[in-house]
């Protein structure tokens, strides 16, 4: 196979917004869809629906985008791969399937699971070490509520072998969702890469995939700049990436014609290196990629060249996140008005501070922050000095409360509604009566790549 | 004997650079990009681990790691223990550390005027669509 393969970004979180895949299937000649739905937070996210129902779990918004992309993507023969499987892949295939068949649609759809270790996290004796910290899991492992490993590209590549429409998996490595298309398509070696250019294909994949995997990151959204995100065009209809990928790897960043954003030097190099710990050592199940050499070259209007990018075989095992009970939050925010509003707040707060400490409210931190003043940045962002802050027309103040007893977390809600009426005046905007929520931390660690089996099931087509 | 000393300029990051933030579990990282070479010759200078550190330790202490990337006229830092232990507990607003892109943009580095001038005289890699920002 010879031919370039045309892919398309879909969503980068669960989320996001699916319109802008309607130019790319539509204009961008595009086989391949890949989305993600799955940040490191939103298995925690998940973790929750499923908790309330154990049919969920998954990223429920897979849904209405199928009904909505799928009657476009079928004409033209474009195939779709997506993580939002999420806790529960098969939860998530049958969701689809049957949602699709009530429109009169029926696509051979794959399930990608075996990405779930929690029972061997759970197991008393393994050392399942925090990746960054160092710190034993066996101070979390009571309190574990998921662990899933990142699995490879090979499950979407035998999925799409076998035919697969649609494949869904669960927790893969993001630019795996991409790369998996690319080795399906171009023939590559993945299991079976044994030589520097084998490796060095895999390399541009997984980049083309990371570029790809946040939707409009990679198209001249989020574009972090002072002065310039200005001049990037019509981001309420924008072109979400598309990538074209000759056999040998190399690789152009475009976009649908007639959208919105900007693809150039500068927005696909800033997606180049987000969540980029050592760019020398970009590890993926599949590939580790080291970007020192890569170049971009804008060989057009939003037409961006990725050649360089450096492969080698990746190590004997795979990232988990796992995700174990932290406690409770609560959280309030109220506005103050002139005048006096900086000294009304600093009233307001220690009042707060006061009661928790009488009514005998346990808990581990009370955080306090001044929206419009220093949420964004904390103490890079100096605050003026009092009197300038009582003249301010209003000052909002938000306190949060992390606790380990959750009749604390309930109750802090509660110490304040009184002051409307007996504490200083003016006031507006009052929310978190009831804002308490659980804690979920997150455990990042390895575990040997033997150990995890990715699972591959084709769904029999509804009738 | 020539005793002039080139008159040094002092402003933020953000006239020089771009950047774009992200997390992982507790660390938050930042790719920082030169619009050019010039730029990027002044950014290597003047943005090392150290000085990322100093700009952040009042708020967050935590160490920072450093690379360059020549090829792409850019650099990558992560700030460890940036994020209270973690977007899913941290009590910030900005859980993610979304804004801390941002945050590093207000660092301030000093420059020649003479190296400044020719930062701003040179032109960018990338094509962008005519008219600029008014504030470029």
């Amino acid at each position: 196979m010879t031919h370039a393969i045309r892919i398309g970004s879909g969503l980068g979180f669960y989320g996001d917004n699916w319109e802008p895949v309607v130019a790319s299937i539509e204009r961008g000649q595009v086989q391949f869809i890949a989305s993600d739905h799955l940040a490191e937070l939103t298995l925690a996210i998940l973790q929750k629906d499923r908790q309330r129902d154990p049919a969920l779990g998954y990223a429920r918004d897979v849904v209405p985008m199928l009904l909505r992309l799928w009657p476009l993507m079928q004409p033209r023969g474009v195939r779709f791969v997506c993580n939002a499987g999420g806790l529960n892949p098969m939860g998530a295939a049958l969701a689809v399937r049957s949602a699709l068949a009530g429109a009169g649609w029926h696509p051979r759809i794959a399930v990608v699971s075996g990405d779930d270790v929690l029972p061997l996290l759970q197991e008393a004796g393994t050392r399942f070490d925090h990746m960054m910290n160092g710190a034993d899991v066996s101070s979390v492992r009571e309190r574990l509520v998921f662990g899933n490993a990142y699995l490879g590209a090979q499950p979407i590549v035998d999925a799409l072998g076998q035919g697969a429409d649609i494949v869904i998996t669960g927790r893969v490595a993001d630019a795996a969702l991409f790369l998996g298309p690319l080795v399906h398509g171009l023939g590559w070696k993945l299991g079976d890469a044994s030589t520097p250019e084998d490796f060095n294909r895999l390399a541009q994949g997984l980049a083309v995939g990371h570029l790809l995997e946040c939707s409009g990151q990679g198209s001249g959204g989020n574009f972090g700049s002072q002065g310039n995100w200005q001049a990037i065009p019509d981001l309420a209809h924008i072109g979400y990436p598309i990538a074209e990928v000759q056999a040998d790897g190399s690789a152009i960043l475009t976009k649908a014609p007639d959208t919105g954003g900007l693809v150039n030097f500068d927005t696909v190099r800033q997606q180049l290196l987000y969540e980029v710990h050592n760019p020398h050592a970009y590890l993926s199940p599949d590939v580790a990629l080291d970007m020192g050499q890569i170049a971009l070259t804008d060989e057009d209007h939003h037409r961006v060249r990725l050649t360089g990018a450096q492969g080698a075989r990746p190590g004997d095992q795979l990232k988990v996140v796992a995700g174990f009970k932290d406690g409770f939050k609560a959280e309030v925010s109220w506005g103050f008005s002139w005048p006096d509003a900086w000294d009304k707040v600093q009233a307001a707060e220690a009042t707060i501070r006061s009661q928790l400490k009488e009514r005998k409210l346990p808990f581990d931190e009370l955080f306090v922050e001044y929206p419009g003043l220093n949420s964004a940045h904390g103490p890079l962002a100096k605050l003026p000095p009092a009197a300038e802050l009582n003249e301010r027309a209003e000052i909002w103040v938000r306190m949060a409360l992390r606790t380990q007893v959750k009749a604390a977390a309930d109750g802090f809600g509660r110490l304040f509604p009184w002051m409307a009426l007996s504490g200083p005046a003016y006031t507006c905007g009052f929310q978190g009566m009831n804002s308490s929520s659980e804690l979920l931390g997150i455990w990042p660690t390895l575990i040997p790549r033997h150990r995890v089996q990715a699972r591959l099931e084709i769904l029999e087509p509804s009738t | 004997m020539n005793t002039a000393t080139p008159s040094l300029l002092r402003m933020p990051l953000a006239r020089l650079a771009h950047a774009r933030s992200g997390d992982k579990a507790d660390w938050v990282d930042f790719g920082l990009f030169a619009w050019n070479e010039d730029g990027y010759r002044i950014m290597e200078r003047e943005v090392t681990a150290d000085k990322v550190q100093a700009h952040f330790a009042p708020w967050l202490p935590g160490k920072v790691q450093a690379w360059a990337l020549p090829n792409i006229l850019a650099m990558k830092f992560v700030l460890e223990g940036a994020l209270q232990g973690g977007g899913a507990r941290n009590l910030r607003l900005d859980n993610l550390g979304k804004a801390m892109g941002a945050a590093l943009l207000r660092m301030d580095i000093e420059v020649s005027a003479q190296e400044w001038q020719q930062a701003q005289k040179s032109p960018r890699r990338g094509w962008w669509p005519e008219p600029l920002s008014p504030r470029a």
